[in-house]
């Protein structure tokens, strides 16, 4: 029996799609690509300094907790990577390294690791870092703030500030074509709407996320700020500026649709999508915030696991 | 291997082979040496069954209640304990395959007296496995469903014998019915063999291409439009499933008098080609791969069955069984080893699930070994084995074996509470 062959034993089914989570992590990356760039060429090299820092800080931390747990070293998944990645997006280019580090850890540690890493987390990592960023230091995020020695050819006034200060009226010089084109202030690769749609799509085809989610979101926003404009329009900005500005569009398609955090049902994920676009809007418009988002997806996040019991009928079940 | 698409947002669809010309076979493969016999009862030491006996093709060898009707005529050279792949504790029978032949006449003595016996008594291991069930009067069936389709993918085998051995299915379905009395009988098969299906006495009814149509559960679903409510087989509604091999066997068993033995095959090699053969039952998987010209080394797997529903064998000596409707062998190179990362939530799972399972969940409580509120919670019990779920899974986790694990388990634990009692 000694020199018998050793054949490789084990359960149905032996074939697999191919499909892994370092390639949905890579391909969110790539995704990414195109508003981070654009990111990259307005803010120039401390933009570069704070994505690269973010990653690299994601991925140490993570490293570091995988020993502190005893566990296997996990970085290689990409995940890290992603956290780091998309976190730069939503920071300010001026954000300090001591700021990236907490914002890291926070995401690492608190939004993900605790709950024993990929996949336990019931809260996207990202938007529990920037919520907690956000009460902390607020000044920091304040884009207006960070950017006061930045001059672009367009108005340096983060639009969603400038429109919770001063009102409609205030942000009629923004078109719907500059704000996609990224003539706006925000986080790094936060701004360029229109790399964020190619992005998204990109995502969608790929099926990395699940466009139930990013869709509906998008028409929560839509709807709700529309009702409000249509209530009041000199006090509700129109349902296109609420689209185009803050994190409206990173948050469809790369905060929304984190997997671990969301439904994946069909009438869970739309009903989350619209909660979130409808919680986004209440917050913008009638709430202490500036922006909504990142409040609105941890509510979302929240209820996920309840709207989720929402499922069709298993065939073959007894009643 | 299908592998995903670069528009991942469509669920991948699965379709079986359809049997064509581009298949050769079968080609009959011969016992080089000895052939191993199953017999489904722990080990015990008889004297009817020890080193030495002669056997004669067609007779029976048994343990207790539990038999294994010899393919072949030789000597016993040992009988040894085996354990199958469901874990069954079993006994191995190997036995050196003589020079001529000699037919064992018990089961055209046991036909004359009384078929329904001769039937129970005989063909429980002939190819195909007719399920015995048929036999039993007290099971009330009031259906049969002849399956001429294969269940999983990559697999020609129940084509084959619906297009090739036409005639002793359709001897196997009269026999059938003057048994059993049963006369509902329905052929399933592919559009491409609805003529054979047709000419064979039953009603013909065709079966989708699309996995997993072939699978028992949809067959009662979608062809005999009853459901089966979960924890229930389709006996328990009166319907016996069985393939045309199974019926061919019958077939020719009462039409020659004697227990069939010939197993046809779908042999698939490391780069995906396919060929038919024809083998005795417990001929060794070697004398399979030696006929085939296939070479395998440590590393590569053999599979027994298809690729979503089969098991993998550990070693060549391995026999083909009554229900060995293919054998793979796949490359070292080509094998995805499963991950021991944690479900990430993608819903990939749920969504191809054809029986709506919430996968996702269903497989933290498996996971967590919550084996009962898997199946009140989260429908265990309403799984029809496709093996789909693991398939698309992006962790790559073994959801269909942890699946399988909690029903092994839950059954244990109902059985273990039964003798309780
Ligand atoms: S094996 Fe998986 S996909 Fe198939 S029915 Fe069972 S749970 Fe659903
Ligand atoms: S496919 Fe795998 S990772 Fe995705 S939800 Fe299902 S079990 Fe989890």
């Amino acid at each position: 029996m000694t020199n018998q062959k050793k054949f490789i034993v084990s359960h149905a089914p032996f074939w697999h799609d191919g499909s892994c989570i370092s390639a949905r992590s890579y391909h969110t990356m790539l995704a990414a690509l195109p508003a981070l760039l654009f990111g990259i060429f307005q803010y120039g090299m401390p933009a570069v300094g704070v994505v690269t820092f973010s990653i690299g800080c994601a991925m140490l931390w993570e490293v570091i907790l995988n020993f502190a747990m005893k566990r296997s070293v996990s970085i290689g998944d990409g995940n890290a990577a992603v956290i780091g990645l998309l976190l730069a997006m939503l920071l300010p280019a001026t954000a300090p390294w001591w700021f990236v580090v907490v914002g890291t850890f926070l995401a690492i540690v608190v939004g993900k690791m605790i709950y024993g890493g990929i996949g336990g987390n019931s809260f996207n990592p990202v938007v529990v870092a920037v919520a907690i960023l956000g009460i902390s230091w607020s000044n920091i995020l304040d884009f207006n703030e960070a950017y006061i020695n930045y001059d672009f050819s367009f108005a340096m006034l983060y639009p969603l500030a400038t429109l919770k200060a001063y009102g409609v009226s205030a942000v009629s010089g923004f078109n719907a074509g500059d704000l996609l084109m990224g003539k706006q202030i925000g986080g790094i690769g936060a701004t360029f709407g229109l790399g964020l749609i190619i992005g998204g799509i990109y995502l969608i085809i790929r099926g990395i996320i699940r466009w139930e989610i990013a869709v509906s979101f998008l028409v929560g926003v839509f709807v709700t700020a529309m009702l409000f404009n249509m209530a009041d329009s000199s006090k509700y900005a129109g349902a296109g500026f609420h689209l185009l500005t803050g994190y409206t569009l990173i948050g469809a398609f790369f905060l929304a649709s984190e997997d671990s955090s969301s439904p994946v049902n069909f009438v869970p994920m739309i009903l989350y999508g619209l909660f979130a676009g409808l919680m986004t809007v209440l917050i913008r418009n009638i709430g202490a915030y500036i922006d909504g988002v990142i409040y609105a997806l941890l509510v979302a996040n929240l209820l996920s696991p309840v709207l989720d019991k929402i499922r069709p009928k298993v065939i073959g079940k007894v009643a | 291997m299908i592998k995903r698409s670069f528009v991942g947002l469509t669920t991948p669809s699965f379709e079986y082979s359809v049997k064509d010309s581009s298949i050769s076979g079968p080609q009959k493969v011969a016992p080089s040496k000895t052939v191993r016999l199953i017999i489904e009862s722990p080990f015990s030491r008889s004297v009817a069954l020890k080193a030495g006996n002669e056997v004669k093709t067609g007779q029976r060898l048994c343990i207790g209640n539990a038999c294994a009707v010899s393919g072949v005529t030789g000597k016993i050279a040992s009988v040894e304990r085996y354990v199958n792949q469901a874990g069954k504790a079993c006994t191995a029978v190997v036995i050196e395959v003589a020079a001529s032949e000699q037919i064992d006449d018990a089961f055209a003595n046991a036909c004359r007296s009384n078929p329904r016996k001769a039937a129970q008594e005989f063909l429980a291991n002939a190819p195909g496995n007719p399920p015995m069930s048929l036999f039993d009067e007290g099971k009330g069936l009031d259906t049969v469903v002849i399956c001429g389709a294969d269940s999983d993918l990559d697999i020609v085998t129940q084509q084959q014998v619906l297009e090739q051995s036409t005639d002793a299915v359709q001897k196997g379905i009269a026999a059938i019915k003057k048994i059993t009395g049963i006369s509902n009988i329905v052929a399933v098969a592919p559009q491409s063999l609805m003529q054979k299906a047709g000419s064979i006495g039953a009603s013909a009814k065709v079966v989708s291409n699309a996995y997993p149509a072939a699978n028992p559960y949809w067959i009662m679903k979608d062809i005999i439009g009853k459901v089966v409510p979960a924890g229930k087989s389709w006996e328990d509604l009166g319907v016996c499933i069985m393939s045309a091999e199974a019926a061919a066997s019958i077939g020719r068993a009462f039409d020659e008098g004697k227990a069939p033995a010939e197993k046809i095959i779908t042999v698939v090699k490391k780069n995906g080609g396919k060929l038919l053969v024809s083998a005795r039952i417990g001929t060794l998987f070697s004398d399979v791969f030696a006929a085939a010209g296939i070479s395998v080394s440590g590393g590569d797997r053999i599979i027994v069955g298809g690729p979503m529903t089969g098991y993998a064998a550990y070693a060549e000596d391995q026999a083909v069984e009554a229900g060995t409707d293919a054998i793979m062998v796949q490359g070292a190179s080509d094998i995805t080893p499963v991950s021991d990362y944690p479900c990430i939530n993608c819903g990939e799972c749920a969504r191809i699930c054809p029986a709506k399972i919430q996968v996702n969940m269903l497989v933290r409580f498996c996971e967590a070994a919550k084996y009962q509120d898997a199946a009140d919670l989260y429908d265990l019990h309403c799984c029809i084995e496709c093996g789909l779920c693991s398939y698309v899974c992006v962790s790559r986790m073994p959801i269909f074996q942890y699946i399988k694990l909690a029903k092994h388990e839950l059954a244990r634990m109902n059985t273990a509470e039964a003798t309780n009692d």
